[in-house]
């Protein structure tokens, strides 16, 4: 099984991304599972996602304490809240920042993979939601996941308008990360 | 290879009510039950289900106009959650004792105060005794299998008693998990369509729900327990044929390694999921099993002795409390039922994840090794866990 754990701040979509991701490993033909753990519901609050892949169907139904990845869609969020809590050390952890992996201060021993998803949300969407971008990294330096999935995925959640630019992020995101990889 | 769709609990309850062709739904919003209604709300407005969709005002009101209708004979669905379900007490029983099959839809959640919007039991709990048939599920899947079959069992002439279908509130009602949705042909030939017994017509007029005298009053509550009893059957009856039609059924109550098992944990709604798991990775270290009460009510008694009769720990885990008495319902009950066995295995209450507290995988381990330690040793009867 793989555990994966979104965060990101209200209005940034971390619980659309977790469904996106667990619709996409079950046209992947996996079972899959994604749910939000909601605090607060106000913009710019801290929000935590989750989604598990697995080859039967999965039965917990705790929150996820030791991920196999983390996405962190906002790397302000790293000094309000330990987004790296009980990361394996074999695991990686995808953030959404300009910086470099070893600028970014994020307590893990596990691997940081960076990548400018604002940048890609505001050119192919117009706004920096960067939840699809940031699915196209995951799916590139994970490989859990494929990007034809996460595309089909895309198409069953958004209205087709909305769904073809966040589909052209998702691909812009995936072929940068494939690149530096 | 999973088939079928992902979604979410609430979709599952909106899917199922439209396969059921359900004639007029009530109800009124309320956190996690919302996208429930929502979704229905959507089916009635863009043609894909032919209903009449009430707007209330309130969850009293809800119940009300639910009751009016299937008073007229017509099937009925209206979906809640905590404050809501609360202020629906009085129509509870109101609907019970007028024996009108009611499919309810109960996103689980935490009473207020302090507020909370999320997961426990105490709303469905606090109405244990109102008269309904009560279903626990475990999964999405069985969220939407139990909600058709709802409508099965409440319409069954031998039963006439209102359903309602808890399921955790976010853990469920806000999980996507891939699930099949059975065809409507499946359905049609399990469902038939509602006639009613008796049912309110202007031109053949009648009372229902009138008034009873002391002398007869208690002769109604009595039919109503007789009634629950016929349940019992009904609900096998009902799985039987539904899982004919699906490969999927549930039965009143489902046995997890209980064969044998020196310890036997109860509970009831998703974390018996997180239960089995925890079991299976505790496998040769730790002989336990777990009974997954379904149908709470009605409670299957003599079921539910004979299987945990020759346990010697039996360790109730439910997400409910009565203050005062200082225990779960549940336990209480369990308790009640093992009491007149000449022989009887231990009964521990843990009292855990109310108001939404995680329930991890390590907390059901504490529970099993704490069981474990009560074969031996005297424990504390009920423990509170998640305390900090």
């Amino acid at each position: 099984m793989r555990e994966i754990r979104f965060h990101g701040r209200g209005g940034q979509g971390a619980v659309t991304a977790a469904e996106i991701l667990a619709t996409a490993a079950f046209y992947d033909g996996k079972y899959s599972q994604a749910f939000p753990f909601f605090g607060v519901e106000r913009r710019g609050a801290p929000v935590t996602a989750f989604a598990r892949i697995d080859d039967r169907f999965i039965r917990i139904r705790n929150q996820i304490y030791e991920p196999d990845y983390i996405v962190v869609q906002d790397s302000t969020l790293i000094e309000v809240v330990n987004v790296a809590d009980g990361l394996k050390e074999n695991g990686k952890a995808i953030v959404n920042t300009e910086k470099e992996p070893d600028e970014i201060g994020l307590d893990t021993g596990a691997e940081i993979v960076t990548i400018n998803a604002t940048k890609i949300a505001l050119d192919m969407l117009g706004v920096p939601i960067v939840n699809t971008s940031m699915l196209g990294a995951f799916a590139a330096v994970s490989k859990e996941v494929t990007l034809d999935s996460i595309i089909k995925g895309i198409h069953k959640r958004f209205i087709p308008k909305l769904a073809s630019k966040n589909e052209k992020a998702v691909e812009v995101a995936f072929k940068e990360m494939e690149a530096r990889i | 290879m999973p088939r079928g769709d992902v979604l979410h609990g609430s979709r599952a309850v909106a899917e199922a009510v439209k396969l059921c062709d359900v004639d007029v739904i009530a109800a009124y919003p309320i956190t996690p039950q919302t996208h429930i209604v929502e979704d229905l709300a959507e089916f009635v407005a863009n043609g894909e289900l032919d209903a009449e969709y009430v707007l209330v005002e309130s969850e009293h009101s809800a119940m009300s106009a639910c009751i009016g209708a299937s008073a007229t004979g017509v099937r009925t669905f209206t979906a809640t959650s905590s404050q809501g379900l609360a202020l629906m007490h009085e129509m509870l029983f109101i609907a019970s004792g007028m024996r009108l099959p009611i499919v309810m839809a109960n996103a689980n959640r935490a009473l207020s105060a302090p507020i909370n919007i999320w997961n426990d039991q105490q709303d469905s709990m606090s109405e244990r005794d109102c008269g309904w048939i009560q279903l626990y599920c475990e999964t999405n899947q069985e969220t939407l299998d139990t909600t058709i079959q709802a409508y099965r069992i409440s319409e069954n002439k031998k039963v006439l008693l209102p359903s309602m279908v808890c399921l955790d509130g976010f853990v469920l009602t806000h999980t996507i998990e891939p699930l099949e949705i059975p065809d409507k042909d499946a359905v049609n030939r399990f469902l038939p369509e509602f006639e009613p017994a008796v049912y309110l017509d202007p031109d053949d007029p009648m009372t229902l729900g009138a008034f009873a005298t002391p002398a007869d009053y208690i002769k109604f509550r009595f039919e109503q327990e007789k009634a629950m009893r016929n349940a019992i059957e009904a609900i096998e009856k009902a799985d039987r044929e539904y899982k004919k039609e699906t490969g999927r059924g549930y039965g009143l109550m489902e046995e997890y390694n209980t064969k044998d098992a020196d310890i036997i944990i109860v509970s009831m709604g998703s974390v018996v999921g997180t239960i089995k798991e925890v079991i299976d990775q505790l496998k040769g270290e730790y002989n336990v099993g777990l009974l997954k009460i379904k149908a709470f009510r009605p409670l299957p008694k003599e079921r539910i002795k004979e299987v945990l009769k020759n346990a010697r720990v039996v360790s109730v885990v439910e997400k409910d409390v009565s203050i005062g008495l200082g225990e779960g319902g549940l336990f209480s009950e369990i308790k009640g039922i093992l009491y007149n066995l000449d022989e009887r295995p231990k009964v521990l209450g843990f009292i855990i994840g109310l108001g939404g507290r995680d329930i991890t995988q390590p907390d059901i381990r504490d529970i099993i090794k704490l069981s474990k330690k009560a074969e031996k040793d005297v424990v504390d009867e009920v423990h509170w866990i998640g305390l900090r």
